[in-house]
């Protein structure tokens, strides 16, 4: 079991500094270097500028010099705010980020678990019926239509929350995390009513009710632990979705975080915050992703015996 | 033969049963109709700017009233379903040739290539593929031909894995160990055995990637880094639609209405398909 999670680990390492060598060489295949979009400037000032950022060496040592710095969690200095380093507009974005994407999971788990549980128990019922609609839409509309209409509606029409900002005003970050969270809680409704579902048909469930158990503890004591199990698997690889919606969520309220900062460097050309960005979010996909196996190992036994 | 033309048939009546499929079958001969026509119904020009008629709201000249620049948004919502729908089609069909070749090798020889091959897949879902996408428009400048490439080029990964975990069941099945045990080669074995099983599949997953092709396109194209001016598809209508929503809520409502209802009539009808395909599950 713990040589499992071992190899996991093994495999996950050179995977990242794969994922890290390959962003590197892919954004030094750019056109242009980051200073072109200035005014110009004299030969001997961009060279020196090339000389500060480490861009006059060889490609290769170039390279080896990121890659000895990455290992020591150094991403290099921004191209575009000088002064600053990748590293320290990665820290900054990250916890607000990170808070974002909780509350957007949070609402996601207690509206998602919530509707498919209720779903699953009335089955065929309206109870059924309307929330899985509702789950339909939420899956169909994307969050960069969700987010402005949210504002539209509850921002600007019924001037209820605020259309932007975080941590600035109270009650700004409620429209983000629903704009974020809304597309999971619809999947999680949906896996959730599945899971419930197949639960229900099986026979331990049959035994719990002809015991005579009411309704209600076969479903919270003995239903929900194995119909929840799609939810949890779902969780890890639902990471990688929240970074890219962050991006846009991000966008639309003005939201300081990791994802606009990346979007803003894809505008402006910031190639080392580009490829700083991009490493470190690959990282955590891989992490959470290696998270989520363990754990799905951990709940199964039968895939515990194969592996 | 005769079999498996029956097996059709059987999906066939089970897809015209399931009205929520029918339904979006049907809005989506619509939309696609309404968009190869687009350059002889649509009533006005989709780039000419008059800003005298700059952000006029519905009526009966301009149906679904013109944006700031004075461009009829009716006429721009015709011609942004060509490119969205285009973009739909042709990435997913990019998609699909990767990801079933892929998944068919990996599944079928097994061993060490299929680990490889799988672990490349593994590494590939590492790169978190819409900074991957960004990436690629970023270094190598907004093209519409890259970006169908870039959007194909990432969402195979997930067919690949759905192939090969298909053709893993098939190989071990008492028909195919007959037929390698006659000694049929490997090319035929993949004509004749193995594709035909799992076309099923493949059709219906294709369906289920072209509304997610089409949210990516729009979800770049609202980032500002997909389809350019003075090209249109509906997720710059909506990037547009949202930059002067206060005023003019049209101009974000209609294309949003749209390309939501098109996402919808893509799922009631790729879900249909995968009831229609698979009866085990649609019994449930």
């Amino acid at each position: 079991m713990l040589l499992v999670i071992l190899k996991r680990i093994a495999i996950a390492i050179p995977v990242i500094l794969i994922v890290a060598s390959i962003t590197f060489f892919l954004v030094r295949m750019a056109p242009g270097g980051p200073f072109d979009a200035e005014k110009v400037v004299p030969p001997q000032v961009m060279k020196n500028l090339n000389a500060v950022y480490n861009l006059d060496a060889p490609l290769l040592v170039q390279y080896k010099d990121y890659m000895l710095n990455l290992v020591q969690g150094d991403f290099g200095p921004s191209f575009r705010y000088p002064g600053r380093s990748v590293t320290e507009m990665i820290f900054t974005g990250l916890p607000v980020t990170l808070e974002l994407a909780f509350y957007a999971i949070l609402f996601a788990m207690i509206i998602g678990g919530f509707a498919g549980i209720l779903a699953a128990v009335k089955r065929n019922t309206v109870l059924d019926y309307i929330p899985m609609t509702i789950a339909m839409i939420g899956i169909c509309m994307p969050t960069f239509l969700l987010g402005p209409l949210l504002v539209l509606f509850f921002g600007i029409h019924l001037e209820l929350l605020p259309v932007s900002g975080w941590d600035s005003l109270s009650g700004d970050k409620i429209l983000p995390s629903i704009t974020l969270g809304a597309a999971y809680a619809a999947y999680i409704a949906r896996l959730s009513r599945g899971g419930m579902l197949e639960t229900l048909g099986q026979d331990y469930i049959r035994t719990a009710r002809a015991k005579g158990l009411p309704e209600y503890q076969v479903i919270l004591r003995h239903a929900l632990q194995g119909g929840l199990v799609p939810v949890v698997s779902f969780l890890g690889p639902a990471i990688a979705g929240l970074i890219g919606g962050s991006f846009v969520v991000e966008t639309i309220f003005q939201i300081p975080g990791l994802g606009r900062f990346y979007v803003e460097a894809a505008f402006n050309r910031d190639y080392t915050m580009i490829l700083g960005t991009t490493i470190f979010f690959s990282a955590l996909i891989i992490f959470f992703n290696l998270l989520s196996d363990i754990v799905v190992l951990l709940m199964n036994p039968r895939a515990r015996s194969e592996a | 033969m005769n079999q498996q033309s029956s097996l059709w048939e059987d999906a066939w009546r089970r897809l015209l049963a399931n009205k929520a499929a029918v339904g979006g079958g049907i809005i989506l001969c619509i939309l696609i109709t309404l968009a190869i026509l687009a350059p002889w119904i649509a009533p006005h020009s989709y780039s000419y700017q008059n800003l005298d008629l700059g952000a006029q709201p519905p009526s009966s000249i301009f149906l679904l009233g013109t944006d700031t620049l004075g461009r009829d948004l009716f006429s721009r919502i015709l011609y942004g379903a060509r490119v969205s729908l285009m973009v739909g089609f042709v990435a997913t069909g990019v998609a699909l040739v990767i990801g079933v070749s892929w998944g068919i090798i990996a599944g079928y020889f097994g061993g060490r290539v299929d680990s490889i091959m799988m672990r490349i897949v593994d590494v590939l879902y590492g790169l978190p593929f819409i900074i991957f996408i960004i990436l690629l428009m970023v270094i190598f400048g907004r093209n519409i031909w890259l970006l169908f490439g870039a959007i194909g080029a990432v969402e195979w990964l997930t067919m690949a894995r759905i192939v090969r975990g298909q053709v893993l069941t098939i190989k071990n099945q008492e028909y195919v160990l007959a037929a390698q045990a006659m000694g049929v080669s490997n090319f035929q074995m993949f004509r004749k055995h193995i594709f035909p099983n799992i076309l099923g599949p493949i059709a219906v997953y294709a369906t289920l990637t072209i509304p997610q092709v089409m949210l990516l396109e729009a979800f770049l194209s609202f980032l500002g880094l997909g389809i350019q001016p003075p090209m249109s598809s509906w997720g710059t209508l909506i990037r547009y639609g949202v930059e002067s929503m206060e005023e003019y809520s049209w101009l974000l409502i209609y294309p949003g209405l749209t390309f939501t209802i098109t996402l919808f009539a893509l799922n009631f009808f790729g879900d249909g398909l995968r009831d229609a395909l698979d009866p085990k599950i649609s019994s449930d």
